[in-house]
């Protein structure tokens, strides 16, 4: 399974990429292998605040409903309109088409809690 | 972990790519190549089933007639032998322990069918109630012996049939025939018109020990005409669709048959009682206090199992079974709610997660067989 070098990674699945002073967040091929296809994304709204470890969305497939978890804290600056009416992409593109939100940290310091490609990739295929 | 129990299938699912999960205990294919294709195969060509998980219980002797009269709520006398029958297993308030297809074998030989996760409670319900003696009614627990695979789709007969001299075409629905050979698979089999998806199609029964041959012959076989192994994720939806109830969904102790619709198997005027008449044939007459509907969101959600269902502040059921339909594309569900709420049209609202979605019931079956 796919695991691109430069993001992090939260033990929920998500990935995280650093922007500048943003982060782009998604959910990663493991994760979407496990859930099978994927039939509908809950996302929040921009100005909503997300809280590390918190529920801020969903992702549902054809037979179950799985929570995203906000793998930082901080303000939500944009949110991928596409998966509304596409959330196939989660399946066929989870690091690329299928960003959810892109996210302002409100504490940088959460981003060093996070796992490396290496440490995600080992923790599932544990 | 617990030991997951395995069909004799088992060992064949891996080529295919399966997923597999501990299904009330079975280690059983949630999905193959992915639940909507699997489904969008079995609407346009044809899947295979591994349902040996299911239970199969043999009753046998004089009073068996007798005896099935008086535990199932369908009426047995309208069987001759190569016909089976959807029926209920009841208990005195109209709960229901189980739903199931009886097949009449020959005279005074009947074999049901049961849910996988039911065999165990079936086989004690009905071996409690039996107060014959020895000679005159024997029941049996072979769910063991048997592999179950149903080939179903609008191409399962052309896929059959090159394989048996036996004419499929005069097998209609409800109908079997025995002793079916089926290429050089060595074993005779019980081939009925019967299915859970809503399609045209088999359930074929066969020895255990002939299983995997005749799961070989049929998928090489059935290649060309597209057919392809099946999980239990697109049988769920594929049933789903065609309004089939799902027993622990549909049908509970706490759910009576007539509540989930199925008043064409519960027959009160049948000749001789039976367990849960009483009580089935008051909801039938004054029409029962919950009705299983059809729902269609109007938001954007999925209606999923135990979901709330609102008329206004007032709590009138919950979602039975939802998901979004693979074929119509559509957020629906089936609920079990307050009859007084229940006509088609009527908005409600669905609570999902921490909000309350608009949703509207609809017309059943959604799906209409061509």
């Amino acid at each position: 399974m796919e695991v691109p070098k430069d993001l992090l990674y939260s033990e929920e699945h998500e990935w995280v990429k650093k922007e500048g002073n943003k982060v782009r967040i998604g959910i990663t091929a493991f994760a979407q292998d496990e859930l099978g296809d994927i039939v509908f994304v809950e996302l929040p709204e921009v100005g909503d605040e997300l809280k590390a470890d918190e529920p801020f969305g969903s992702v549902e497939s054809v037979k179950t409903v799985s929570e995203l978890y906000a793998p930082v804290s901080g303000k939500v600056v944009e949110v991928n309109e596409d998966l509304e009416d596409s959330p196939e992409f989660v399946n066929e593109s989870p690091y690329e088409k299928a960003w959810m939100v892109v996210v302002e940290p409100s504490d940088e310091s959460e981003l060093d809690e996070l796992l490396s490609a290496d440490q995600y990739k080992e923790s599932t295929e544990g | 972990m617990p030991d997951l129990k395995t069909t004799p299938l088992f060992p064949e699912y891996a080529a295919f790519g399966a997923k597999t999960i501990d299904f009330g205990g079975w280690d059983l294919p949630v999905q193959f190549s992915g639940i909507k294709h699997e489904h969008e195969v079995t609407r346009t060509k044809a899947g295979l089933f591994d349902v040996s998980h299911m239970g199969e219980i043999r009753v046998r002797g004089a009073k068996s007639r007798d005896f099935l009269q008086w535990m199932l709520t369908n009426d047995i006398d309208k069987l001759t032998p190569l016909r089976a029958q959807y029926t209920f297993l009841c208990y005195e308030n109209g709960g229901t322990v189980d739903d199931l297809i009886v097949y009449k074998l020959e005279e005074n030989d009947y074999l049901l069918v049961v849910n996988a996760a039911n065999t165990d409670k079936d086989y004690q319900w009905l071996i409690s109630h039996n107060n014959y003696a020895e000679n005159e009614l024997q029941i049996e627990n072979e769910s063991a012996n048997y592999v179950q695979l149903a080939l179903q789709g609008p191409k399962a007969e052309k896929i059959l049939q090159p394989l048996t001299d036996t004419d499929l075409a005069s097998i209609k629905p409800f109908r079997f025939a025995k002793d079916v050979i089926i290429g050089d698979v060595a074993c005779g089999a019980i081939v009925s018109r019967t299915g859970y998806t809503g399609e045209d199609g088999f359930e074929i029964y066969i020895s255990k020990d002939c299983g995997r041959k005749l799961w070989k012959k049929l998928l090489e076989h059935g290649k060309q005409e597209g057919l392809e192994p099946i999980g239990l994720g697109a049988r769920d939806t594929l049933r789903f669709e065609a309004n089939l109830p799902l027993y622990g969904q549909e049908l509970s102790e706490d759910i009576s048959p007539v509540e989930a619709g199925m008043k064409f198997a519960v027959k009160v005027g049948k000749d001789g009682n039976f367990i849960g008449k009483e009580v089935l044939k008051k909801q039938m007459e004054n029409g029962p206090n919950r009705k299983l509907v059809g729902i269609e969101m109007i938001d954007k959600g999925i209606p999923r199992t135990g979901y709330g269902v609102f008329y206004g502040e007032k709590e009138v059921g919950f979602v039975t079974t939802g998901t979004q339909s693979p074929t119509l594309k559509k957020n629906i569900g089936m609920a079990l709610i307050d009859a007084n709420y229940s006509e088609v049209g009527t908005q409600l609202q669905i609570q999902v997660r921490k909000r309350k979605l608009k949703a509207q019931i609809i017309e059943t079956p959604f799906l209409k067989r061509k």
